[in-house]
């Protein structure tokens, strides 16, 4: 039943291996796995450059969570979380307009016009009539970014769907024109610092939810994964279709929870730096032993955005008829209008909302700078593409999901912050993100030929 | 087969061109209940333009359509689904990475109280409907382009006559289908003729028209040759018509336009 990844069901040869056999009956995606293979390549890559060409502290040989100084550091590993956010929030509606067969070149401005416009909002605009750290500043900040953004989206996509201009065009246009607009929107002058509950939406010690909501948030996210799986048994058990074996059920079961746990362990195993934990004392009063104090961040505030988005946006394209009639018109899209689907109104409805995405990811990156550039976001719309197409959206329409965008979106910025620990020149970082995502997509292509 | 009353379709006078080519050209063309009206002619000679205005794929240039005697405006696919008309296409209109499923339920999904797509009671209607018109049909978890040609077919043909057409449009719904499967489609028609549907059948293999059709209408470039009662004529005179354009028995100055 699923639209997206192809799987046979039934039993095949007897004497297949343990790991195949183990992959048939979860019904694992191999492209998933594969995903994950890269992104564990890249990480331990990094972890063994750190180690051995720059000398850096490993844990892996033996030196304690806090000293260590390499990739796979709790810190590091939070900071990315963190960076991933914008991207990934992206990524997830970059999947819709690719698997209707559109690309967005536009992301990257919109991020920039809508963080000056956000910005220049909470602080020249706002603090006037309702006074400086008004606490519903930053509520009509991020209402008025995603409105924006949704805005300019759906302007994109009436031209592509009703004037009928290839999206490649309208948006490429728009990369130029969003831009340009984000420039004179204050006269390329920078806006900072931005209203501090804003702030927090960009992550950071205070915004991250700390140790005892980390769990909270973990130990949810365990009981929904559960509970999803034992749903979907019993619906098929209800219509008698056929069954996953029960120690597959578990197994995956016991994979998610421990990806969800561990993720709280790592998130927890970050302590506040020294200085915002002596001024958070005094602040409150505290004594701090002179050990110092463990202050967790906890999952950060802009990763749990991410993770909303994600659920939401995977429940829009399987659970809802507009996620349906996305594949469909990405199939075949004269068939999708003879089912009736309205496909030009689907294809604006579909650049608005990655419109709003663009803009809540200019809260998450204009946030966690505490200000507003003319510059934010440029280059993001290449990471989001490549995000959206290592994640297995087809170019040719039709698939994708939002978890392998976000799991792409993940590994492109792996690389990234990676190649920046590690000190490679920026012109060579733009080289290096430039032949991913040609190799990505070739990489597609070859997997496709040969799953076919 | 009594055509007194009211027509279940009246087609009147429809015409449709592209780019200055006519592809229909003041056709008329009507439909009983319980009747089966083969649509013959060459490549482009406008069958599948014809019936496309009946379907809500193409809007007329000019002429009327009326259902149960009444004047009606068919100006997208969901207008004529609202009149119960269900149409096989030619190129069966499938979303190749759908599964069987989906694409039965395309646009008119099941949902759930709360207003999400109910998948497992979408599959169980599938496997349902595919039992009855297709009992080796097994395919039901991979994408359509997985199956082949004749169970693709099988895809279309249930999605047309699980919503309960009261008019059905089949666009060489055989064509991909071997012999086997060409009886079932033809026992198929047989049986939604006796529940009483209307069936425009657009059909290049003249056995099949002469054993399926009670009559047939001829079109050659875009316009309409002539209507004719299947008993009351020969497979030559049926093909004479493709051929030559004319009715049987018309004079040669009386079909030279
Ligand atoms: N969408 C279209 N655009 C341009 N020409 C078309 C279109 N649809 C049909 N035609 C033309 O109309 C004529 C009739 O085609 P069609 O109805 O498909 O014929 P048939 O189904 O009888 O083989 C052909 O000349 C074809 O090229
Ligand atoms: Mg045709």
């Amino acid at each position: 039943m699923n639209t997206t990844t192809p799987q046979n069901t039934g039993p095949k040869t007897k004497q297949q291996g343990a790991v195949k056999r183990f992959l048939h009956a979860t019904e694992l995606d191999t492209r998933l796995l594969g995903m994950l293979g890269a992104l564990l390549l890249i990480w331990f890559t990094f972890e063994i450059y750190c180690a051995m060409f720059l000398g850096r502290p490993s844990v892996f040989l033996g030196a304690a969570a806090e000293d260590a100084t390499g990739f796979l550091t709790p810190r590091n590993l939070w900071n990315l979380s963190v960076q991933t956010s914008s991207i990934g929030i992206m990524a997830t509606g970059m999947v819709l307009v690719i698997v209707t067969r559109n690309i967005d070149l536009s992301v990257g401005s919109l991020i920039g016009v809508t963080g000056m416009v956000m910005g220049i909002l909470q602080v020249d605009i706002l603090p006037q009539y309702l006074g400086l750290g008004h606490w519903s500043i930053w509520i009509i900040t991020v209402a008025v970014g995603i409105g924006l953004g949704a805005l300019i989206g759906a302007l994109h996509g009436y031209l592509i769907a009703y004037l009928t201009i290839p999206s490649f065009i309208v948006t490429l246009g728009g990369l130029m024109v969003w831009r340009g607009a984000a420039f004179l929107a204050n006269g390329g002058k920078t806006i900072s610092p931005v209203d501090q509950t804003f702030a927090l939406l960009g992550g950071g010690p205070y915004g991250a939810v700390g140790s005892s909501m980390s769990w909270v948030v973990g130990i949810l996210g365990c009981m929904g994964a559960v509970w999803m799986m034992a749903h979907s048994r019993a619906q098929r058990r209800k219509h008698e279709f056929h069954l996953r074996p029960m120690w597959a059920e578990v197994s995956m079961a016991a994979i998610a929870c421990g990806a969800i746990i561990g993720s709280v362990f790592l998130a927890n195993a970050y302590p506040w730096p020294k200085g915002i934990v002596n001024a958070y004392a005094k602040a409150n009063d505290l004594v701090v032993p002179p050990e110092g104090l463990f202050i967790s961040h906890g999952f950060a505030i802009p990763v749990l955005i991410l993770i909303g988005v994600g659920i939401c946006m995977t429940i829009l394209m399987t659970r809802t008829r507009f996620g349906r009639y996305v594949f469909a018109i990405g199939g075949n899209p004269e068939a999708a209008a003879l089912a009736g689907i309205n496909t030009r109104w689907m294809t604006l409805k579909i650049f608005a909302l990655m419109g709003m995405l663009s803009g809540l990811a200019a809260v998450i990156a204009s946030a966690r700078l505490n200000s507003a550039t003319n510059a934010l976001g440029t280059l993001d719309e290449l990471y989001v593409i490549a995000a959206a197409v290592i994640g297995g959206t087809s170019l040719a329409g039709g698939l994708g999901t939002i978890y392998g965008a976000i799991l792409g979106a993940l590994v492109m910025q792996s690389l990234q912050s990676g190649m920046v620990l590690v000190g490679v020149d920026a012109a060579v970082q733009r080289i290096v993100v430039g032949l991913v995502l040609v190799l990505a997509v070739y990489l597609d292509i070859l997997y496709r030929r040969t799953t076919k | 087969m009594s055509n007194q009353g009211t027509p279940l379709v009246e087609m009147r006078d429809i015409s449709i061109s592209f780019g200055g080519i006519k592809a229909v050209d003041h056709v008329t063309v009507d439909l009983y209940p319980g009747e089966v009206v083969g649509l013959l002619g060459h490549n482009g000679a406008g069958k599948s333009t014809l019936i496309k205005c009946l379907s809500g794929a193409y809007q007329a240039d000019a002429g009327e359509i009326w259902i149960n005697g009444k004047k009606v405006e068919i100006t997208n696919p969901r207008d004529a689904r609202a009149q119960n008309i269900e149409t096989i296409y030619q190129t069966l209109a499938l979303a190749d990475n759908l599964d069987a499923a989906s694409n039965l339920f395309l646009g008119r999904e099941l949902v759930s109280p709360l207003g999400f797509v109910d998948e497992s009671k979408m599959e169980a209607e599938t496997r349902k409907i595919m039992h009855r018109l297709n009992p080796n049909f097994k395919k039901f978890s991979v994408p359509v382009s997985a199956l082949s040609g004749g169970q693709r077919q099988s895809v279309a043909i249930a999605r047309a006559v699980y919503f309960n057409a009261k008019i059905l449009i089949m666009d060489e719904p055989t064509a991909a289908l071997g012999p086997h499967e060409t009886q079932m489609v033809a026992e198929l028609i047989e049986e939604l003729k006796k529940q009483g549907l209307g069936i425009f059948l657009i059909e290049h293999d003249i056995h099949n028209v002469m054993k399926l059709c009670d009559r047939a209408a001829v079109m050659k470039n875009g316009q309409l040759v002539g209507t004719v009662k299947v008993d009351e004529v020969t497979d030559e005179d049926i093909l004479s018509m493709i051929i030559l354009g004319k009715k049987p028995g018309a004079a040669d100055s009386e079909a030279a336009v």
